[in-house]
């Protein structure tokens, strides 16, 4: 019977209550999209893997290392595989068309990479093929590549106009894997600077080292950088996950940001709800007095007003979050190069459903302690 | 004087509300019995106490002093939880607005006291339909308050007073919102629960009329309790 009064009181008041679940819906829907933005950010750290090390230059990102150092460090104990690239910076047509574009040792590279997978018959066809390259679904269908299509860069680090032939279109091992990336052979480059900036011939942007084991990777880091210790080109070599890191902390501000204005967002929907429930249960004393007139106690009353609190919070937390998932989509396919991962994870429909419990609970406090606490004969007085 | 012992006993009751740091006195040492199956009526002006002292009787208000003696229990020493629950199985509450739970229907609004008795479901239904039946209403039964006149309300709030068999039904007002037939049609409802069914039945009004209805009439004025029965004097 507690139930029955308690979903019929809920939506008594059905404009109020529409409202209400209306300004529920819109916050989870701004805090869902807000946390997903966040998973965004940190989804290359997420999905990077604890068994890779990144080596480079010390002094900074953009000096590059000797091919040389490939076999120094395959010799170094704990070490997998060696693989190795240049972030080439290319523009596809006009500079809003960012995606990232490598030079990488190909074969190699996607040993390093189970989670690109590639079509046998593409990555043969790739392999043989010296101005091939393979690009990300994501990325071939935003600009309706096809296999065999010629696509030219404009290099800025590279200057000039560089033609390349679609040979592979690779797709994730999960959502979580970035499909918007274009690798081509590392040879066709170098080949190409030797002939025309002979200076920057065999010099390597990155390593990417493979342990063979995830417990390795601080000895293998040290040893990698101890071997080059006082030459003309000292590594800095760390994980995967701490070398996407460092990318994430420059914009750590706008992340923390974006947090907080989450945080703020759920202020917002308690007051409101908070609101609702104190007029509801102002409304409501008659009632609440009469129940406790015919005997019910303060737990019956507590859970009537606590659980329209709940339902409403509910409904509008569903409600927000089944738009989130279309209302995602759209937001990715708007921005693709932004964020090419932008996927709505199991945790932030948690947080979604957490955060209701929370503002139901929080919201419906001081009313129930209003309600309860009120004399019998006060309540019934307010009725007529 | 009748020889069996009064359902309801006070003595020396007193009650006094305070607004801010002023202590205004309602009832001034109160003594005086209700015997079982007695119909009593209170009559008296506005704020002479009377509402006051049909809630104190009913539970639902603590007194300052003094003590109310229901069928033996002394309810003014009982705690909140032991006095809502003695509420619920001993008293049956009347009220001028009727105080319905207005998202209930009228059969749910009977059976609404059951849920604390422990029946099963089938059970609370045959009793709730068993009272609406008493009070004529059995067509009514899938009505909220909303659909029904205030008659009609007014005999539902009797149904569900009645449903828990209380041993006391108090009313306040209770033909206070009704029209002049309306009004008459639950006085004698009331007479009938009190003659047939044997219910003891305290009830507070202003209308003469209604009062006349009463086999006992007792006035408060001031706070202080008069005698008009000879037949139970103080």
């Amino acid at each position: 019977m507690i139930l029955r009064i308690l979903f019929r009181n809920a939506f008594r008041n059905r404009l109020r209550a529409g409202l209400t679940i209306l300004g529920i819906t819109v916050a989870i829907l701004a805090f869902g999209l807000l946390r997903t933005v966040v998973a965004a950010w940190y989804a290359g750290v997420e999905a990077a893997s604890a068994a890779r090390l990144v080596t480079r230059n010390a002094v900074s990102l953009v000096f590059p290392l000797p091919l040389s150092y490939k076999e120094k460090i395959r010799q170094i104990p704990g070490v997998r595989g060696v693989s190795w690239g240049n972030w080439f910076g290319g523009i596809y047509i006009e500079e809003k068309n960012f995606f990232p574009n490598f030079a990488v040792d190909a074969r190699t590279y996607l040993d390093l990479y189970p989670e690109f997978i590639v079509p046998e018959d593409q990555l043969k066809a790739f392999l043989g093929d010296r101005k091939g390259f393979v690009a990300g679904r994501r990325i071939a269908a935003q600009f309706g590549w096809k296999l065999g299509d010629t696509v030219t860069l404009r290099g800025v680090i590279y200057p000039g106009n560089w033609d390349f032939v679609l040979r592979g279109i690779y797709r994730g091992k999960d959502k979580t894997i970035d499909e918007t990336q274009f690798f081509f052979h590392w040879d066709y480059l170098n080949e190409t600077v030797r002939r025309k900036f002979p200076g920057r011939a065999d010099q390597v942007g990155f390593y990417m080292i493979g342990v063979t084991h995830p417990d390795l990777a601080a000895e293998v880091s040290s040893a990698v950088d101890d071997m080059f210790r006082n030459s003309l080109a000292e590594t800095l070599t760390e994980t995967e996950k701490a070398f996407n890191l460092g990318f994430i902390s420059m914009t750590s501000t706008i992340v923390m940001a974006i947090q907080l204005v989450s945080i703020v967002i759920i202020f917002i929907i308690m007051a409101v709800v908070a609101n609702t429930m104190a007029m509801t249960t102002r409304e409501r004393i008659g009632d609440y007095a009469i129940l406790k007139t015919l005997g019910f106690g303060g737990r019956h009353i507590a859970a009537l007003i606590f659980g329209e609190a709940l339902v409403i919070t509910l409904t509008g937390c569903v409600l927000g979050m089944v738009l989130t998932f279309p209302v995602a989509r759209a937001f990715a396919d708007s921005l693709p190069n932004f964020f090419p991962v932008f996927n709505v994870s199991n945790e932030t429909l948690a947080l979604d459903v957490a955060a209701s419990l929370l503002v139901a609970c929080v919201a419906g406090i001081v009313p129930t302690r209003t309600a309860i606490r009120i004399r019998i004969a006060d309540g019934l007085r307010r009725i007529g | 004087m009748t020889d069996s012992p009064p359902i309801v006993r006070i003595r020396n009751l007193s009650k006094a509300y305070r607004r801010g740091s002023l202590e205004v006195p309602v009832l001034h040492d109160i003594s005086f019995d209700i015997q079982n199956r007695e119909f009593l009526s209170l009559m008296g002006p506005s704020g002479s106490g009377k509402s006051t002292l049909l809630n104190l009787i009913a539970g639902i208000d603590r007194a300052d002093g003094g003590s109310i003696l229901v069928e033996g229990v002394e309810i003014t020493v009982l705690s909140e939880t032991e006095l809502a629950a003695w509420r619920a199985g001993s008293v049956g509450f009347i009220f001028q607005f009727y105080n319905l739970i207005p998202v209930l229907t009228a059969l749910e609004n009977v059976e609404l006291p059951l849920h604390l008795s422990g029946l099963s479901k089938r059970e609370r239904r045959d009793h709730a339909r068993m009272c609406l039946d008493l009070v004529n209403l059995s067509h009514r039964l899938d009505h909220y308050p909303g659909q029904l006149s205030g008659g009609e309300q007014q005999r539902v709030a009797i149904a569900r007073a009645i449903v828990t068999d209380p041993v006391l039904l108090v009313a306040d007002e209770p033909t206070g919102d009704l029209d002049r037939v309306s009004a008459a049609e639950i006085l004698d409802l009331m007479e009938r629960l009190n003659g047939q069914l044997g219910k003891t039945i305290i009830m507070v009004t202003h209308d003469p009329r209604a009062a006349q209805r009463a086999g006992v009439l007792r006035h408060l004025d001031k706070g202080v309790l008069s005698d008009d029965d000879p037949a139970h004097p103080l």
